[in-house]
């Protein structure tokens, strides 16, 4: 990746939608699995719209959706999005000191915008050492087109939905399970998250007829703590970074 | 379930996420052991609904080659481990899940 020549807010802005074009074509499908499969978990059609448009977090809407057709609770289920999308302080924390000069008319979109994709994209961009003044505009062209893709799949998604009779008869709620392995798998990456992971699966499992997915809070807390401890004390396991995801 | 309660609350809590950390134009730092806390929340909570969701069929659970979510999860992680590609492992889930059915006699009517 080439920082634009002579830069301008449009070259920059145009070049960070193309820079995350690769990410978009991977939440293609899972935007429009989410449209799709959320209908079966109880959403109105203009409710998943919605959920796609005001809270613009994949792996959180997948989750909600789940635990919505298990007839989960909308105090449990925020409080489990907040947990899912906790990652999200990270990414902020980080693009913070890049973004200093900006006033809050930018920092707010650009907050709602974050996701895992433009984040991986646009710090890029802004440890670039050349000294283009409209990096801001590269991270904006980053977040539109992820935001724009995963609305309009949505809609794609939903409409698609309504034309498949029992999509549960189709094993499309499996779509959910295999995205999130698909997600999980390259996350567990050294022994403490092994450990966290392996803590999480039994925990789950113990923790299944707790009442409205109570277990799930605790399973997660259960895991994290396994994780840190692993990470302490399983010699030679410290990363030796904090890695902002992946 | 109130509908839109449920989606003020996610994108409420979703921007608070997002956005103070950003507007506190990084001024405060997060003490380094919940940054490394943080990373372990994703694969946690997602282990945690995955595991679950193919080990029970019908709130019992089936630890056998009838349980086709738990086959299929398998190859799915199995995928997603060696290609860490999420189409590809969306892709192939589904069609093993498909075909294991179509050997279990599980497909809907008319493709069974």
């Amino acid at each position: 990746m080439h920082p634009p020549a002579d830069p301008t807010r449009a070259r920059e802005f145009w070049a960070g939608a193309q820079a995350t074009l690769p990410l978009i074509v991977g939440a293609v499908p899972f935007a429009i699995i989410f449209g799709a499969v959320a209908a079966t978990s109880g959403l109105s059609p203009w409710g998943t719209l919605a959920m796609s448009a005001f809270v613009f977090a994949g792996a959180s809407q997948f989750i909600a959706a789940n635990l919505l057709a298990a007839g989960t609770s909308v105090a449990l289920i925020v409080l489990t999005t907040f947990v899912v999308n906790l990652r999200h302080t990270l990414y902020a924390a980080t693009l913070a000191a890049y973004l200093k000069h900006l006033p809050q008319r930018w920092l707010l979109p650009l907050g709602f915008w974050l996701t895992d994709e433009t984040f991986v994209v646009v710090v890029r961009r802004y440890q670039q050492p050349d000294t283009s003044p409209y990096k801001h505009w590269y991270h904006l062209g980053s977040a539109v087109a992820m935001y724009t893709n995963w609305v309009v799949c949505a809609l794609v998604g939903v409409l698609a939905g309504q034309h498949i009779p029992n999509p549960q008869n189709w094993g499309l709620d499996f779509a959910m399970i295999a995205t999130f392995i698909g997600l999980l798998v390259p996350t567990v990456r050294n022994r403490p998250a092994v450990v966290a992971v392996l803590v999480a699966g039994l925990g789950a499992v113990l923790t299944y007829s707790w009442p409205n997915k109570l277990g799930l809070i605790v399973t997660a807390l259960l895991g994290v703590a396994a994780g840190v401890l692993a990470e302490t004390h399983l010699p030679g396991a410290a990363p030796d970074t904090v890695e902002a995801g992946s | 379930m109130n509908e839109a309660l449920l989606i003020a609350g996610m994108a409420l809590v979703t921007l608070a996420v997002r956005y103070p950390a950003l507007a506190l134009l990084g001024k405060i730092t997060l003490p380094v052991g919940l940054l490394r806390a943080l990373n372990y929340v994703p694969p946690v909570v997602l282990t945690a609904i995955i595991v679950p969701a193919v080990l029970f069929k019908h709130d019992q659970l089936l630890l056998s080659p009838a349980n086709d979510y738990l086959v299929t999860g398998l190859l799915a992680v199995f995928v997603a481990w060696r290609s860490k590609n999420l189409l590809l492992t969306i892709v192939l889930g589904m069609l093993t899940l498909l075909i294991w059915r179509g050997l279990l006699g599980m497909l809907p009517p008319g493709w069974g």
